[in-house]
């Protein structure tokens, strides 16, 4: 039973590959999963590692260290691509929760109703996994696997999250579905990203949350608008093109309210990407 | 790993000081400000982050206390409320509008408030409401239904020049007791306990039903060095049953072979803090073997349902009835009839502040130190379990952070009595969430049949009401909620004939008990929506209908009771007219442009009585007048945050003919204050007040003997002196010859009031209540079609008080229960294993309470103090109806199971041709 705040990378990746170590950051998953049992393992505060956290560009797009918070991604001067995530970002739980509630966290707990997920995978961000024998990149898509379930393993770090440069005419939105105004756990939610050149939406990607284990992008749909001119949007918008979903029944909703609202959501969230737009 | 930091010391600036602790690898922020650093002002609601009431500022940013390791902490800058209050200026602000605005009322999620408020002030310095609502909406707040602390928070860069209202009865006086709620002062149930205090738990069922046997308790227990002992039924000195209505004390403090409901105790684990709070209970030597459990009524009631008592046939613990002419011929003859059914949901009371508090053995006896809205029925129920005089049992309530009905039950009492007995140190004991949420009472589900006619005029005749209530494993106030639901099921409308019905059933759930209202909630929802659609069948305006039959003085309820004066429901139904107009033609212009979403306006009336049913519950209060002339009260009415601490103080200052400034005021501890009865059934203001009142007159009467003066002289007490002037005539009352008996006062009063009522016959005739207080809401909801999502827009409420004795009190109570009302009728459900957390189980938070308008109305009750009426449970009584009934306007859908989340009413939409 110990608790070592890393100081280094390095010294982080070592206690990772000295054996099982929970990693914590802004602790508002780890807690609550953890209730009121005593702590028993081994912990690694990865908060005090300088280059987890800050939003960056590089060469091919965007650098989002682990340990960034949501407050750091709303305070974050971005493009309009990321408005989507921004929008995300303050639906997250409450400002309590933001201030201490990280990205990687966000994709690590692997909730399915994690409202960091769609934004993300509209941005096709990959996740960048370091360990004591080096690192490799995922897509965001491959890294999720289930219902609390990463391809992480147990000596890797997430490290950041990587988003290659948005297309430059970029529209984007976030819509989420709760019961309640704040601190609500979404019951469906989903962001997208709209490229328009010459009012013709010439990219769009649809990501959709809590509708099925794993947060996913309607491709079958995307398909089907991309290329169209905007004032056809709405029209394409058909019922038959989100089948992919397989919701659940919860507390918060049945499945097939889940999936009724999906499509409403759906039409929603593309129309406020194109707000001021069309 | 290298560098382990077990024993490491962790140091931080706390309110700028450094503060040092030697924490536990994880430990949380939140457990070592208030258990290492003794910073109480940190509350903890839930560990979860889903409350905030433990928000602290870490460099600035309000978090979670609960949710960071205080290793975070390191070298970084740690504010709380008290240490804020003390040099910050927004802070200093804050305290002042808070209190202006009444924006505190039990007080335990104030610091949560009022620190994230600062954060946004230092940011925002005059922020609009929806920016407060941004930088609040992680704190719950169960008492005040928010508005006051979105004003509060609005106008605190004016808070030099609010100005204090005068305290005189009428006036809307800040709280008495309200300084300690914004300062971090107030000391909650687990604010008190000694250092060093030998620490219980509780060690719970994880099944709803089920026999257990124990494997070797003593081996485990020496096992673990540090704990002392494993309480057991067998540990019970007496009665191992409490209950709180003779006849149905039924719960056993610890389970014997079986167990009932989930989260029902089953032994008491008790030892040094750092042993018991580490302890992982599912190490717990028990063996389960469950059984089959009964979910609801339709099941425990059926033919080969299993029996929780076996003399209670078919599981039904009691049953209510009201019955006056013939309703069966009254609705054959009908123009128009109602038929519906309603299924209501358990109800969790939400309180902040977990059951906690400590126990300890001085000179003998027991002292009991713990939150609680009953201190005389905990001290009467510990005498029984523990087999000692009540003379040997001392209540001492700490400030309670919300109730609502479930802290009148006992919860950790027994245990940490028979636990300091045990071990003659002080327990103490908190409950989790989890725990607090798993085996405390609720509010009862109810199945609702109900049929209603009326003739082509619209004049109501007949109403026939059949309920079901799921009153859980033990009866707690079962049997109060069957008695009520008869009684109230009319609603406060002239029904010649009438037949009402109730069961109270048990089901292997938790027991359903006291929840503000006592199933009045409930059947006010079936019998107002009823109402609605029977007006339209019959062509007629809600509001005309409902005026039309409005009970009014000289009028009979179903009960056969008449009041010849102080019936307020007419003038509460016009007084909400205006609005009502505003809203009609503003909802038709709204919908006429508008498809995605809908508006709707709905109302709905309640009454409800203020007292026990038709069974003494009197109200006793004693002051005195020290020899240095100080005033004193003995106010033992529990202010659970309705404001008894100051409206009690308000009507005693009155009748003695005294400023309240200057009276000093003394709680509920059972060995210096009277028993003024439990905090429940809208009873403090109208009995206790009753009996203040009266003390008030006595005390005066005795001081103008003194003096021989008349008695319209006025009486002055200041600098240890009382002045009497009579007629232009001053005289000194040279207290210092009096004799000062045991406790200290020369003079001295003490009255007790009861309020007069009659049994209820075999038909449920007779005099069930000497006051009703009246009330009706109005709501204006937005309802999004496709998603179904109800939005209330605003609220206008009417409620006849009486006297409003303060109206601010008076408005917080009224903004309150609606918050509770809306989260009853949309989103709130406790489903045993399943909502068991705040979030899962939603309550409203700041965002989602609307603007609510209060229109005070005062039809003076003969009875009451000054005609005041009680208030508190009324207030929550028409909410739920009223958005059942604002859906149906604005959409057509009929809801008719509670909480109409997004999935039912989008059923209901559906069926109402929404595609």
């Amino acid at each position: 039973m110990s608790y070592l705040t890393a100081t280094t990378l390095d010294q982080a990746l070592s206690a990772l590959a000295a054996g099982p170590v929970s990693i914590i950051a802004g602790g508002t998953d780890w807690f609550p999963t953890h209730g009121d049992r005593p702590v028993t393992g081994d912990l690694l505060d990865i908060t005090r590692l300088p280059e987890l956290r800050g939003v960056s560009q590089t060469a091919k797009g965007w650098r989002i260290g682990a340990a960034t918070t949501w407050t750091d991604i709303i305070r974050a001067d971005l493009p309009a691509a990321f408005d989507g995530l921004k929008l995300a970002a303050r639906d997250v739980g409450s400002i309590q929760i933001q201030n201490a509630g990280t990205i990687a966290g966000n994709l690590c707990n692997a909730s399915p109703a994690a409202d960091g997920v769609p934004p993300l995978l509209t941005l096709e961000a990959t996740v960048e996994l370091r360990s004591a024998n080096g690192t490799r990149v995922l897509p965001l898509s491959q890294f999720l696997q289930g219902v609390r379930q990463t391809e992480r393993a147990q000596n890797e770090l997430l490290s950041a999250v990587h988003i290659p440069t948005p297309p430059v005419n970029s529209h984007s939105s976030f819509v989420k579905l709760g019961a309640r105004k704040y601190l609500v756990i979404s019951i469906c939610m989903v962001a997208v990203l709209a490229e328009v050149n010459d009012d013709t939406l010439t990219d769009i990607r649809i990501a959709i949350g809590a509708a099925s284990p794993v947060a996913q992008r309607l491709t079958t749909l995307e398909d089907h608008l991309r290329g169209c001119a905007l004032g056809d949007v709405q029209n394409r918008m058909t019922a038959d093109l989100i089948q992919s979903l397989t919701p659940i029944t919860d507390v918060r909703a049945s499945a097939d309210y889940r999936l009724a609202a999906s499509a409403t959501l759906i039409r929603r969230a593309v129309t406020l990407a194109l707000k001021g737009v069309i | 790993m290298d560098k382990p930091t077990m024993t490491e010391v962790t140091s931080f600036t706390l309110n700028g000081d450094i503060a040092q602790v030697e924490p536990l690898p994880g430990e949380r922020l939140s457990y070592a400000l208030r258990e290492r650093l003794d910073r109480k002002d940190v509350k903890i609601g839930c560990n979860a982050g889903d409350c905030g009431a433990c928000t602290v500022l870490v460099d600035g940013a309000p978090v979670c206390a609960c949710l960071m390791p205080v290793q975070q902490a390191v070298g970084r800058h740690v504010e709380t409320l008290a240490g804020l209050v003390k040099t910050d200026r927004d802070a200093q602000a804050l305290m002042q509008s808070f209190q202006h605005h009444q924006a505190a009322q039990c007080g335990i999620c104030t610091p949560g408030m009022m620190v994230s408020a600062v954060a946004l002030l230092r940011a925002t310095p005059q922020p609009d409401a929806a920016q407060v609502q941004d930088a609040l909406g992680g704190v719950l707040c169960r008492c005040t239904g928010y508005r006051k602390i979105i004003d509060a928070v609005v106008d605190a860069h004016a808070a030099a020049t609010l100005t204090v209202a005068s305290s005189d009865l009428g006036q809307a006086a800040r709280r008495l007791d309200g300084l300690a709620k914004v300062d971090g002062s107030e000391t909650f149930g687990d604010d008190v306990a000694p250092a060093g205090a030998l620490v219980a738990r509780a060690v719970r069922s994880p099944h709803p039903s089920a026999t257990f046997t124990f494997d070797d308790l003593e081996a485990w227990r020496v096992s673990h060095p540090g704990l002392h002992y494993v309480l057991t039924a067998s540990d019970v000195p007496g009665l191992n049953a409490f209950g709180v209505i003779p006849g149905f004390i039924d719960q056993p403090v610890f389970a014997v072979d079986h167990v009932r409901f989930r989260g029902e105790a089953v032994a008491c684990i008790v030892g040094e803090a750092e042993t018991v709070n580490p302890l992982d209970l599912a190490t717990f030597p028990i063996n389960w073997t469950p059984q089959t459990a009964l979910s609801d009524t339709t099941e425990a009631t059926g033919p080969d349902a299993p029996q929780l008592f076996e003399d209670r046939k078919r599981n039904i613990m009691c049953g209510g009835f009201v019955q006056c002419g013939d309703v069966d011929a009254a609705l054959d003859a009908a123009d128009a009839t109602v038929e519906a059914q309603y299924t209501t949901s358990f109800v969790e009371h939400g309180y902040i502040e977990p059951e906690a508090g400590f126990a300890e053995v001085v000179g003998g006896r027991i002292h009991v130190h713990a939150c609680t809205q009953a201190p005389g029925m905990d001290r009467e129920a510990l005498a029984a379990i523990l087999d000692r005089p009540m003379a040997d049992i001392r209540i001492v309530p700490t400030a309670v952070g919300g109730g609502f009905g479930s802290k009148i039950d006992l919860s950790l009492q027994p245990f940490i009595a028979i636990a300091a007995l045990k071990t003659g140190r002080p327990v103490r004991m908190t409950y989790s969430r989890v725990e607090t949420m798993q085996s405390t009472t609720k509010r009862h589900p109810a199945q609702i049949t109900i049929k209603v006619g009326a003739k082509a005029d619209g004049a109501l005749s007949g109403l026939r009401f059949d309920g079901d209530f799921n009153t859980g494993a033990y009866a707690s106030w079962g049997p109060t909620v069957a008695n009520r639901v008869p009684v109230h099921a009319s609603g406060p409308y002239y029904i010649p004939d009438y037949r009402a019905r109730s069961r109270a059933v048990h089901t292997h759930c938790p027991p359903a008990g006291a929840f503000r209202g006592f199933g009045v909630p409930q059947s006010a929802i079936a019998q107002e929506t009823a109402f609605d659609l029977l007006a339209e069948k019959l062509g007629l305006d809600p509001l005309d209908f409902r005026l039309k039959n409005a009970l009014a003085d000289g009028v009979p309820t179903v009960c056969g009771q008449v009041f010849d004066q102080g019936v307020g429901i007419a003038p509460c139904l016009e007084a909400l007219r205006p609005a009502w107009e505003d809203a009609k033609a503003e909802c038709a212009q709204f919908n006429a442009q508008n498809d995605t979403v809908k508006r709707g306006v709905g109302i709905a009336g309640a009454w409800y009585g203020c007292g026990n049913t038709s069974l003494p519950n009197p109200s006793t209060i004693l002051a005195g007048v020290r020899a240095d002339g100080t005033v004193v009260l003995h106010q033992g009415a529990m202010d659970i945050g309705q404001g008894s601490n100051t409206v009690i103080p308000q009507i005693f200052a009155k009748a003695l003919g005294l400023s309240v400034e200057g009276i000093e005021i003394l709680g509920g501890d059972t060995d210096i204050t009277p028993d003024a009865g439990k905090t429940s059934a809208s009873r403090q203001t109208f009995v206790s007040g009753n009996a203040a009142l009266k003390t008030g007159e006595a005390l005066r009467a005795e001081i103008l003997r003194q003096v021989n003066a008349g008695p319209t002289a006025q009486i002055t007490a200041q600098g240890g002196r009382v002045t009497v002037t009579d007629a232009g005539h001053v005289q000194q009352l040279d207290l210092s010859r009096l004799p000062a008996d045991d406790d200290g006062y020369v003079l001295r009063a003490e009255e007790s009031y009861d309020p007069p009522v009659k049994p209820l016959d075999e038909n449920g005739q007779g005099v069930p209540y000497a006051q009703f207080g009246y009330a009706a809401h109005l709501v204006v909801v937005e309802v999004d079609i496709a998603l179904g999502l109800c939005r209330p827009l605003r609220f206008v409420a009417a409620h006849d008080v009486g006297r409003a004795i303060n109206p601010l009190l008076v408005e917080g109570q009224v903004q309150g229960g609606i918050a509770q009302g809306l989260g009853m009728a949309l989103m709130e459900e406790y489903i045993p294993g399943r909502t068991e957390n705040l979030h899962d189980y939603l309550m409203p938070t700041i965002g989602d309470v609307p603007p609510i308008e209060t229109l005070i109305l005062e039809v003076a009750d003969a009875h009451g103090p000054y005609g005041a009426k009680g208030l508190g449970e009324h207030v929550l009584i028409p909410t739920a109806p009223a958005i059942l009934n604002a859906i149906y306007h604005a959409t057509g859908a009929r809801v008719t199971q509670t909480p109409a989340t997004p999935t039912r009413l989008r059923a209901a939409l559906k069926e109402a041709g929404h595609a």
